[in-house]
């Protein structure tokens, strides 16, 4: 069957948009295939900076034959009817029509047999489209004919187009078709510099080995294993380790159709500027890999590059130019570094006062202030020394203020330590700098020293009071503040190190802001919002969210550290034989009361009547529920929850004993009051661990 | 004359090639801006259906930038070398690379790249796509695609190239201090350089930006210059004379008040240097000076040359 060949070829399309253009123009046109009845057997898509390409191989010649019923009005339907009927089959009279019949009497069928097509004819109609439509998220209009309205927008100018369809055996035929002007046809062009000259392609296959003749390799994952292999190499054969670089990779392999790995070096005097600083100048700037000395981890005084051309100097004037544009970078940052060495963190703060954080939540200065006396609250709290969390505190956000920060945003935090060590702090305040910023993400380490825990508590608590205070909380997708990352951030910070803090009561004090709100329906939401996330994060580990739901709709459950070992206890319990049964027994019970409720409008609560009691069944259930409530009750109270649901695992015999023997509704209303109301007692003891209503299964 | 033996042969080389693409060479607006798109041969050019090719060298102040001559490649005052290309020709990344070569950087032995950066003014309500192009790791021009001018549709596009003349001198001579370049390519006593011409200015020009601009005489000039903007647009509408049955209105003051326009911009820009002008206001001086823009503009495409025919 044939295939098909596809290239847009135009100035040169932003690195990162290349991997999904790539995959909108395979996705758009095989959905528009398929949708036509075209089923092919593969496709794959390919970009570089000036193309994109697609393959899609195995699409059937022509398009199957489409036949379809159509229902008309009923036989003797008013007129007007069946002339719309004719109307829109295309029949020329009624005559052409079937008449079938149905319950509902008989009416007109008419039979459209839609002729099938050949794919090269739907494709050259489907193209155009999609060109016109392809979902660049920027994308622009050019030259002369951008003078009228609805000329073509592309994300830059679009030159050429080649489409091919054809057999493997014969010379494939071009897709006539032309948007905007441009003809397809099946001509391409070669490398920028290296063999900017026309080609003449016919199928896949020879395009790519003809590009790659053209100094163009196609496919970017190949690009990427040639950049990654060769920057190995060339800092292996110089005694270096390269320092990998996922993202910078997909970027570099996007600026290149043919690359070329080189290394150049600079000055070892910059090598005095922090690691991480001469990295993001590189990087960033120069969009270079860095390498490190395998012995010590440090960088090196190299840096490796990706140049589009093999030079006709082996790339001496390349190294020369970037090691010039490198050294002045690094100048500057030097200089950066240095003059941020010169201002003390502390005197930086008054700035703060001019500048907003929010809008409705004042100026930074403020927010860090509440920040400082937040955290001396939770210090004690979390093992911390006070003055050294105020002071971390105090100097956490410094270095925003700072050069090298301002250059490289991405060094927040980091920068700040090095500045504070520079100027005595301790190592702890120093830290908290860089720690209070995290956990950044699920995949980044929460921190453990008491004085970045305080300050990172502090630091996430007031941004979510103060948003929950003014009403900015995350709606469905849009979450602009990372208030979900920040609710996560406190969470991880409770859970892994252990720590026991009432979380409604620092909510509350966090409250000492400028915004008024409900003082007591505020963390009360608030709560609300973490045990989603908390839920969210379990679920993500693969604990049973209903159970987070079971624990949190007891009630009063705000400290989250005991609320995930309840969960963590209630899970194994729920695993094992006596749990299953107890909450089978329980639901049971609870079942069987909420029809008994509603039969008699009431509900059944109160102790029961010891001396209502008539089968031994019943005297031992209400015996093994008054033990195991007492006993989960002091296991609870003493926090140990794997004892407290082994203590309600010893229900279980009593629960299932009684379902075996007793009767519930006995002819003696008196005595199926009683028996409701023991029922109701297993329910109320297991609240001791547990809402089990709110257990699924 | 050779472009890599002296500054002003190397203005002169750009010059001459894109004489030869059809480009008007055009001499520096007279009046001070912050980049040479300001200049109304590009801005206001830009706009409307007739075809314009055009280049020229634009001083280019930014008071921000000044470094009192310390600083070897950052300055107040700096060339900006400007071609725009009415419609877009198709071929214009070519005279691009064509004219590096022209100007002695060989695309056989260096790295020439367009990496992608799309443009935006606020001041100017402007915005388009483009690159900066680079020369072995070396940001040395822009290239743009104008989308839109003054809050103006371009119909059609143009194409606009920047070149930074002192970095892309600086890196064909080899030198890296900018006032160590060789200015007139003479040698010796003769000899000529970039500081020699331009050093005591960046000095001196820093010393008035960040300390002594008088600031209260600048933000009476920053309202006189928005008042008059705004008078001379509302005094040069009219009807149509060539068709006064029309309700096309012409405009016959663009021009004029578009120089009020750059001059606002320009004082804004060394209000901010001097540090007195706040966050907040900023913005409002930044929508300020767009909302002259857009006038001009709208005024300037009801005129003779940028109007439809």
């Amino acid at each position: 069957m044939p295939d098909l060949l596809l290239e847009l070829f135009s100035e040169e399309i932003p690195a990162r948009m290349q991997a999904k253009a790539a995959d909108d123009l395979r996705r758009m046109v095989t959905d528009k295939l398929v949708a036509e009845g075209l089923v092919y057997e593969g496709a794959k898509a390919f970009a570089t900076p000036r193309r994109l390409a697609l393959t899609v191989h195995g699409i059937p010649t022509r398009q199957p034959d489409l036949k379809e019923e159509r229902r008309g009005p009923r036989v003797g339907g008013p007129e007007p009817a069946i002339q719309g009927f004719l109307k829109a089959t295309g029949l020329a009279s009624i005559s052409e029509a079937k008449i079938q019949s149905d319950k509902k009497g008989d009416f007109y069928i008419a039979l459209i047999e839609k002729p099938s097509r050949p794919a090269i004819d739907v494709i050259a109609e489907m193209l155009p489209v999609i060109i016109r439509t392809f979902p660049w998220p920027k994308s622009m209009r050019w030259g002369a004919r951008s003078a009228k309205s609805g000329s073509l927008t592309w994300v830059r100018p679009l030159h050429a187009i080649t489409a091919t369809f054809g057999l493997e055996t014969e010379e494939p035929d071009v897709v006539k078709f032309a948007v905007d002007g441009i003809e397809a046809g099946q001509t391409t062009y070669g490398h920028r510099f290296m063999a900017p000259g026309p080609i003449s392609v016919r199928r896949f296959e020879d395009y790519e080995a003809k590009l790659l003749d053209a100094k163009v390799v196609v496919d970017p994952e190949r690009r990427k294993d040639a950049i990654l292999t060769d920057a190995k190499q060339l800092a292996f054969a110089q005694g270096y380790e390269l320092v990998e670089d996922q993202v910078l990779l997909d970027e570099v392999s996007g600026l290149v159709e043919w690359p070329v790995v080189l290394m150049g070096s600079f000055d070892k005097e910059f090598l005095s500027i922090p690691d991480e600083v001469i990295r993001a100048t590189i990087r960033n700037n120069q969009k270079c890999f860095v390498v490190r000395d395998p012995k010590t981890g440090k960088l090196a005084n190299k840096f490796i590059l990706t140049a589009n051309i093999e030079a006709s100097d082996d790339g001496k004037t390349i190294i020369g130019g970037n090691e010039r544009v490198i050294r002045a970078r690094l100048s500057d940052a030097k200089f950066f570094y240095e003059t941020d060495l010169k201002t003390k963190l502390e005197s930086r703060l008054p700035k703060f006062e001019q500048i907003v954080f929010h809008e409705k939540l004042g100026t930074q200065a403020g927010r860090i202030k509440r920040i400082e006396r937040l955290a001396a609250e939770i210090a004690p709290l979390v093992g911390a020394d006070v003055e050294k969390t105020k002071r971390a505190a105090r100097l956490a956000k410094a270095d925003l203020l700072t050069e090298v920060v301002g250059e490289f945003p991405e060094l927040q935090g980091l920068m700040g330590k090095y500045y504070a060590l520079a100027q005595g702090e301790d190592a702890s305040v120093a830290a908290a700098s860089e720690e209070h910023w995290k956990p950044q993400g699920p995949t980044d380490r929460a921190p453990t020293d008491p004085v970045s825990v305080a300050v990172a508590l502090a630091d996430k608590l007031d941004t979510l009071v103060g948003f929950w205070a003014i009403d900015e909380k995350p709606t469905g997708s849009k979450d602009p503040y990372a208030l979900r990352r920040a609710a996560l951030g406190v969470i991880r910070l409770i859970v892994e190190n252990a720590l026991r803090l009432p979380i409604l009561n620092t909510a509350k004090s966090a409250l000492g802001l400028p915004a008024k709100a409900d003082a007591d329906a505020l963390p009360n939401d608030l709560l609300a919002f973490f045990a989603d996330r908390l839920k969210v994060q379990l679920r993500d580990q693969g604990a049973r969210h209903d159970l987070v739901d079971a624990v949190f709709s007891l009630g009063g459950q705000d400290d989250l550290l005991l609320v995930v070992r309840r969960v963590e206890a209630l899970g194994k319990f729920l695993d094992s034989d006596d749990g299953k049964n107890l909450l089978a027994g329980t639901k049971r019970a609870s079942n069987i009361l909420a029809i008994e409720e509603k039969r008699d409008k009431r509900t059944f609560d109160g102790a029961p009547d010891a001396a209502l009691y008539k089968l031994d069944e019943e005297k031992a259930l209400a015996k093994a529920i008054a033990e195991a409530k007492s006993e989960a009750s002091a296991a609870v109270a003493k926090e140990d929850f794997a004892a407290a649901m082994s203590a309600m695992a010893k229900l279980r015999p009593a629960v299932d004993a009684f379902f075996d023997k007793v009767k519930v509704n006995d002819d003696d209303p008196k005595v199926r009051e009683n028996r409701l109301k023991l029922l109701n007692e297993i329910r109320a003891a297991t609240r001791a661990v547990a809402d089990f209503s709110r257990i699924e299964g | 004359m050779r472009p890599e033996r002296s500054f002003q042969g190397f203005i002169l080389a750009l010059q001459r090639f894109w004489a030869e693409q059809g480009c008007v060479i055009l001499q520096p607006y007279d009046m001070e801006m912050g980049a040479g798109t300001f200049h109304p041969a590009t801005t206001l050019r830009a706009l409307g259906p007739k075809p314009w090719n055009a280049a020229y060298v634009q001083p280019s102040r930014r008071p921000k930038d000044g470094r009192y001559g310390e600083n070897p490649n950052r300055m107040q005052h700096y060339y900006q070398f400007q071609v725009i290309m009415k419609p877009s020709p198709p071929n214009l990344q070519e005279l691009y690379l064509k004219s590096l070569a022209a100007i002695g950087i060989d695309s056989a032995v260096h790295d020439i790249r367009f990496v992608e950066d799309d443009w935006e003014s606020p001041t100017l309500g402007a915005w388009g796509l483009g690159w900066e192009c680079w020369c072995d790791g070396m940001e040395v021009s822009q290239f743009t695609y104008f989308q839109q001018v003054a809050g103006v549709e371009c119909a059609p596009v143009a194409g606009e190239l920047t070149y930074g003349l002192e970095r892309l001198a600086m890196y064909v001579q080899g030198v890296d201090r900018v006032y160590d370049l060789n200015f007139n390519g003479r040698e010796g006593a003769e000899k000529v350089t970039y500081g020699d011409v331009f050093l005591q200015a960046e000095q001196e020009y820093s010393r008035h930006n960040f300390e002594y601009a008088d600031t209260a005489m600048l933000f009476e000039q920053f309202r006189m210059a928005e008042d008059a903007c705004k008078k001379y647009l509302a005094a040069g509408w009219q009807e149509n004379s060539k068709n006064p049955s029309s309700n096309q209105k012409e405009h016959l003051m663009a021009l004029p008040a578009y120089d009020q326009c750059i001059k606002a911009s320009h004082v804004f820009n060394l209000l901010d240097a001097r540090g007195v002008i706040s966050v907040t206001e900023r913005q409002s001086y930044i929508m300020r000076v767009r909302e002259l823009a857009k006038a001009c503009g709208e005024a300037w495409v009801h005129t003779e040359a940028g109007r439809a025919v």
